[in-house]
This record gives C-alpha cells, sequence and structure tokens, in this order.
C-alpha cells in the first residue's frame, strides 16, 4: 500500500517540479530554453532516484528473490555453488497439500479475526472513555501504552510464566475460584487462547492512541448540536462518534490486519506453534521450514511466505475499493 | 522531445548503475578472510564464553606457533556460527579450521563445505568409532570429534530415600516406573525431561527410541510406539509435569535443580551443577535392562574447503595437536566432554572418576547421524519432535503420531 502512495508523491513532485521550470522556460530565448528543460530533467531524476533506488533495493528486488526461490528447489547446497533447478509449482503443490496448510490457515485466520475484533472493540472503548478528560486520565491513558512500549521477547516471555501450567500465576488465582489446571501453553485446546490474549493484550494501545486521536478530529460542535437535539449518550456514540470515525477506523483495521498476519515473535516465544499445529499460523510455518530445524528448506518457506503476501495483498486491495468508493 | 527521452534513459542508466554498485557493495564484504596471509590460519568455534585470557584460547596458538603459523581464532554463537559457515562457503572465504556441532557436519559436507581426510591428510587414530561416526558420510571422515557429552539420568538422593527407592534397583523401564509411581505416592515430582519441539526434544527422546530397540528409518515401529507410549504415560499419570511439553534442556534442569524432582534426563554439561546440589547420575536404561545407546552431542573440527590446497597440511597438523594427548584430556575437561579415544578416557577417569558413568554411557552412545542417515536426519528428527509433541499434549495417540510422522518422512525424502 505504502509504495503505492509513495510512488504517487513522486510522480507528483516530477510534475510539479516540470511546472515550475515550464513557468521559467516561456522567458528565456530557445537555446536556454532546452538546456533549462535538460536541467531540469535532471533536477526531476535526482529527486526521485534516492526513492526508486530504495524501493528497488528494499521491495522490489527481495520480493523477486522470494517469488524466484519459491519456484525452485532451493537446498544447502544451492547456497554454495548455486545451482537451483527450477521446479514450478511443485513447492506451492507441496505446501498445498501438507498436513500442516489447512490447520495453518484456520489458526491464521481464528488469529487475525479474533485479534483484530477485541483490539479494535476495547481499543475504542477505551478511547471513547479517555476523551472524557477526568482527574489523571492523561497518566490513565499513558500506562495503558506500556504493553506497546515493551519489548516482545519481554511481554511474550511474561505471558508464557503467568501462563505456566504448574507454577503461572493465572492457575493459582483460577485455583482460588476452584477452577482446575489449564494446559494454557501445552494443550491443543488452549494454546492459541493463550497466545490470543496475549496478542490482544499487546494490540490494544495501538487501537487506542489511533481512536483516540480520531476521535479528537471530531468537532465539539457536532456534540453540541446532537445534544440540543436531544440525543442521549448510545445515540451520540452510535450516530456521530461510530460514523465519522470511520475513515480511521479503516485504516486501524486494515494496518492491524497486517501486522496481526504476521505476527511471529509471539507465538513463537509462548508456544512455538505448538503443541503439534495448535497455534502454528503461516508465519510461524514459513519460519519453521526455513530455519527451524537443522536443514533449512528455504524454498518451502518462501511459498509459504508468499502466500502469506498474496493473503495482505488481496486485503490491501479490497481497502482501496473502499477507499475510492467512499471517497467518491 | 528526443532531449526528454535521452534524459530519460541516461536516468534509467544511472539509477541501475547505483543499483548494481549497492547490491555487489552488499555481497563483497569479506567473511574469514584466510588468504589474508598465508602465514595466518582462521580457526571458527561456538565458545564465544573464552575470550584471549581463556586457557582454550592459548591452547589454539600454542599449536599454531608448533606448526610454525598464527592462529587467528574466532568465537561464534552456536547457531550464528552455522550460517557464517554457510556464507563464508558461499563466498569461498571459509576458515582454515571449523569447529561446529556434529549434527552439522553431514549438512556442511553435504554442501560441499568440507574437505574429507583423504583430501586433508588428517588422521583419526585411535578414536571410537561410534562418536567418529557424526563425521562420517557415505564412507568418507569430514572431521573428528573435539570430544562427547550424552545424556543421563541425574537422581536426587534425598528423594529417593523419602520415597523409599534405591537407585540401584532401577534396571529396567518397568522398575523406573515402579520408582516414579513410588515417589508421586510418597508426594514428590517425578521425572523431567526436555520433550520441546526442536531438535533439543530428539535429543532427549532417542535415548527411550532406541532403548526400545526402534531405528531412526522407520517412526512408526511398535518399539518407536513402546517408547512414545513411556513418555506420554508419565505425563499422564503425573510422575512428569506437563511443562516438560515445552521444557528445553535448561528449563528442564531447572526445575530439577528445585530439589522437588526424583529424576531429570539432562547432559554432561550439568555435571558441577549437579555436584553442587548433591544430585547422583544413573544410565539411561533400555526397556528390558542394559545401558541404552544415548546421542553423541558436541563439536568436530573440520577443514574446509580452500583455494589454495596446499594448505590443508598445516591446518591438519593444527587440528591433531588441538585433539591428542594430553592437550584434549585437558580441553574436555574443562568443556565437561568425554574424550573420544581410550586413552584419554583412561586419562580423564583418573584424574576424575565421578567421569565413570559418562564414560560408559559414551561407550554405548550413538551418532544421530550416524547409520548414513546423513542429511536425511534433520528431516527425520524433525517428524519425530513433532510427534513426540503431539503425544506429550494429547493431539495424537502414539500409535497415530507416529504413523503420521513416518508418513511426512517418506513424502520429504522422495521428493
Amino acid at each position: 500500500m505504502s509504495k503505492v502512495d509513495t510512488n504517487a508523491t513522486a510522480s507528483r513532485t516530477l510534475s510539479a517540479a516540470r511546472n515550475r521550470v515550464g513557468a521559467v522556460d516561456a522567458a528565456s530565448t530557445r537555446g536556454n530554453r532546452s538546456r533549462a528543460r535538460r536541467q531540469a530533467q535532471w533536477v526531476a531524476w535526482g529527486f526521485i532516484a534516492p526513492l526508486v533506488v530504495y524501493l528497488v533495493l528494499f521491495y522490489a528486488f527481495p520480493l523477486y528473490k522470494n517469488i524466484d526461490l519459491s519456484v525452485r528447489h532451493y537446498t544447502v547446497r544451492s547456497f554454495i555453488d548455486g545451482t537451483a533447478p527450477f521446479v514450478g509449482f511443485q513447492n506451492f503443490t507441496e505446501i498445498f497439500t501438507s498436513s500442516t496448510f489447512w490447520p495453518a490457515m484456520v489458526n491464521t485466520g481464528i488469529f487475525v479475526f479474533v485479534s483484530i475484533a477485541f483490539q479494535f472493540a476495547i481499543g475504542l472503548a477505551l478511547a471513547v472513555f479517555f476523551f472524557k478528560h477526568f482527574r489523571l486520565s492523561g497518566l490513565l491513558r499513558a500506562l495503558f501504552l506500556v504493553p506497546w512500549l515493551l519489548p516482545l521477547l519481554v511481554s511474550a516471555s511474561t505471558w508464557s510464566w503467568m501462563l505456566n501450567s504448574d507454577s503461572g500465576i493465572v492457575n493459582a488465582f483460577l485455583e482460588a475460584f476452584g477452577i482446575g489446571q489449564i494446559n494454557w501453553l501445552t494443550s491443543p485446546h488452549w494454546s492459541l487462547v493463550a497466545v490470543l490474549i496475549a496478542n490482544i493484550w499487546i494490540g490494544i494501545p495501538f487501537n487506542l492512541v489511533i481512536m483516540y486521536s480520531g476521535l479528537q478530529s471530531i468537532s465539539a460542535d457536532v456534540y453540541e448540536a446532537a445534544s440540543i437535539d436531544g440525543a442521549n449518550g448510545f445515540q451520540r456514540f452510535w450516530r456521530i462518534t461510530f460514523p465519522l470515525l470511520r475513515p480511521v477506523t479503516a485504516i486501524t483495521l486494515l494496518l492491524g490486519f497486517v501486522y496481526t498476519l504476521k505476527v511471529f515473535d509471539i507465538i513463537w516465544i509462548m508456544t512455538r506453534g505448538g503443541p503439534a499445529t495448535s497455534s502454528t499460523t503461516l508465519a510461524i510455518w514459513s519460519y519453521q521450514l526455513g530455519v527451524g530445524s537443522l536443514l533449512p528448506d528455504f524454498s518451502s518457506a518462501a511459498t509459504v511466505g508468499n502466500v502469506l503476501i498474496v493473503i495482505a495483498l488481496i486485503f490491501g486491495l479490497a481497502y482501496a475499493r473502499v477507499q475510492r468508493r467512499l471517497a467518491a | 522531445m528526443q532531449t526528454t527521452r535521452k534524459a530519460r534513459a541516461i536516468g534509467v542508466l544511472l539509477l541501475t548503475a547505483g543499483v548494481v554498485a549497492t547490491l555487489t557493495g552488499c555481497s563483497g564484504s569479506t567473511g574469514g578472510g584466510s588468504n589474508a596471509d598465508s602465514g595466518t590460519y582462521t580457526f571458527w568455534d561456538p565458545y564465544p564464553q573464552y575470550d584471549a585470557s581463556s586457557d582454550w584460547a592459548k591452547l589454539i596458538e600454542q599449536c599454531g606457533t608448533q606448526a610454525g603459523v598464527t592462529v587467528k581464532r574466532t568465537g561464534y554463537d552456536t547457531t550464528d556460527l552455522t550460517n557464517k559457515a554457510l556464507l563464508a562457503g558461499q563466498q569461498r572465504n571459509s576458515p582454515d579450521i571449523l569447529l561446529v556441532d556434529n549434527p552439522v557436519v553431514s549438512t556442511l559436507a553435504d554442501a560441499g563445505i568440507l574437505t574429507d581426510t583423504t583430501d586433508n591428510g588428517l588422521s583419526t587414530g585411535t578414536i571410537a568409532q561410534n562418536i567418529l561416526g557424526a563425521g562420517v558420510l557415505d564412507g568418507k571422515t569430514y572431521g573428528v570429534p573435539i570430544g562427547a557429552n550424552t545424556l543421563a539420568l541425574y537422581y536426587n538422593p534425598k528423594v529417593l530415600q523419602a520415597a523409599g527407592v534405591d537407585p540401584a534397583s532401577i534396571k529396567n523401564w518397568a522398575s523406573l516406573d515402579d520408582a516414579l509411581a513410588k515417589v508421586k505416592a510418597a508426594g514428590k515430582k517425578g521425572i523431567t525431561f526436555a520433550g520441546i519441539n526442536t531438535e533439543e526434544g530428539s535429543f532427549q527422546f532417542l535415548p527411550w527410541f532406541w532403548g526400545a530397540g526402534a531405528d531412526l528409518t522407520k517412526l512408526n515401529s511398535p518399539q518407536a510406539i513402546a517408547a512414545l507410549t513411556l513418555w506420554t504415560n508419565w505425563i499422564k499419570q503425573g510422575y512428569a509435569p506437563n511443562s516438560v511439553i515445552q521444557d528445553t534442556q535448561t528449563t528442564s534442569w531447572q526445575e530439577f535443580q528445585t530439589g522437588e524432582f526424583a529424576f531429570g534426563e539432562n547432559g554432561t554439561w550439568q555435571k558441577a551443577s549437579a555436584a553442587q546440589m548433591g544430585a547422583q547420575l544413573i544410565t539411561i536404561q533400555t526397556e528390558n535392562g542394559g545401558p541404552a545407546p544415548v546421542p553423541t552431542g558436541g563439536e568436530f573440527f573440520t577443514i574446509p574447503v580452500q583455494k589454495d590446497a596446499a594448505r590443508y597440511k598445516t591446518s591438519a597438523k593444527i587440528v591433531e595437536c588441538l585433539s591428542s594427548g594430553d592437550n584434549i584430556v585437558k580441553t574436555d575437561n574443562t568443556l565437561n566432554y568425554v574424550v573420544a579415544t581410550q586413552s584419554g578416557q583412561q586419562a580423564q577417569l583418573s584424574t576424575d572418576s565421578t567421569m565413570k558413568t559418562w564414560v560408559d554411557a559414551v561407550g554405548v552412545a550413538k551418532a544421530r547421524t550416524g547409520d548414513n542417515l546423513g542429511t536425511k536426519y534433520p528431516v527425520i528428527s524433525e517428524q519425530l519432535w513433532t510427534a513426540v509433541q503431539k503425544a506429550e499434549s494429547g493431539a495424537a495417540s502414539p500409535t497415530a503420531a507416529l504413523a503420521a510422522a513416518q508418513q511426512a518422512v517418506d513424502a520429504k525424502l522422495n521428493k
């Protein structure tokens, strides 16, 4: 997405530069004009060059490499002598028919949608709550940012200690209410729930911050007018706040989607995608294939990575479409 | 119009040149730098904890001097070292001597990075065949072991005494189960091990797997199922805590260190820590009695391929100096390794009799990549630890989990 945006900005800069120079042109002689024009071209290229170099180096080339990897049989040996036979879609067939594929797809789906639903709902609720500006609200709001500021390694490790079956504080707490031991991280039924809880907790501040700034852009006049018309709290939220937040909501959900789709560290630290495949998402699977065992399988890992990119792209394009319709 | 097009073309050219320059700039970085100076030999090891003032570094320096060269040593983190070695191999810039974890040897050899003993003239001498096995691929030997470590069963005498268990009575799986039942009845915890879904999980499971008579080429054999059922039942019956499913060898050791556990399956490297807490040691038993084959751990000295083949002779000299005589006994004592030669083991026992159980265990140990499995081992091991996880967590029965594992191995290896 951002690539498209920056490209558009670049071409705008280019034409603006051209226009500016065009205005100077009119006053000059013919010879000067062509020189000035050429100079303008250079200037324009100069402006666009860093961006193009950056895009090619850090986006286009790795993407090309990833696609290239996924259609070859790339082994440790190919790493040394550079020969990797072209196998077409064989890697894709293998990935799609693997017994891990559907569990990973389903887990990714559940992980992304449940995470975003809770992160967004709780984030929005907190944003509306803090928008009231009560005493200490600034301090409390700042405290809510802590999960976001902590290194993921720290928060994920802390969660895995708290959720430990035998010595975790969560089970100790539940026991006080007569609930027996839950194997949060080591039961195939609970591991996905455990990583979801941690991920929701980590994602709330992001939603809170964006929705809060979204709320600030809504004019107080609207609320004032609504209260004169006799709107109650629920109506004010449902008929003013929520609709006016729609553009912010759309971008928050899209960013949340992309972030959550590629979540790796939290799951890897807490469960390593296990037990079995019960918390394996596509991102985890890709890592397991690539560097998770003694013998790296780069091609399969790249293939799973490409599947992830395609999914992200589908949702990105859908977002762009919706945005365009809203703008029209 | 034309000038615009020309300018554009020049622009594109410049951009391409810039990109190419940057890209090649990236890959042109130096790696091992073995050819920087013919009198300087590079040496990579996975012991970043030893600095230049350590005995290990001094020994390397001394062996270099004996061979008439200077040795430039670099210590990397274990996982980092494999990647670094692969990258250096890719850039034809490998170190002269590379000390790597033994299961990696077959991978690097398969990649064509390592020379074998016929090329480099390294003598394997009196090294025990079962330890050397990890360095052998298709009949060629790709290195010599620095030493070997392996697994055994540590026990806490206080816990066993309280439960009325005599450690000498543990002769097979049935008597071990009895002991665990007594420990549990006495209100203590039974056993802890690393059942995690990584190579460590396979490493810890292998003594039981091999101890049942199972073979890595057939994961779904009745013997393999018996071994996995043993582990699964320990968890089900509460002899082992649920956390073993996620335990690494370090976290499982921390559990054992709480003093609550009767047994802890762990390695030679915990020797000092075990002595500190008063823990003792028995060998892991097979299903029907007798010491079980345990997997060997430990690094191998290898000599990577160089542009200048004349360098191998000196490299071999340095490796032989490091891996033989008093030098290796001293090194292995610091590293908590068992020496790979019989004479070395005798020397080790004469200075430290507590090594007896470890020397015995190493005597019946097996290399994971041995039996000519080579690079098939990582594929098999990954499926094995996955099956172990499934069974431990109750996601599948041992039979179903191992059947699925063998199926996955077949699919991957027949690719």
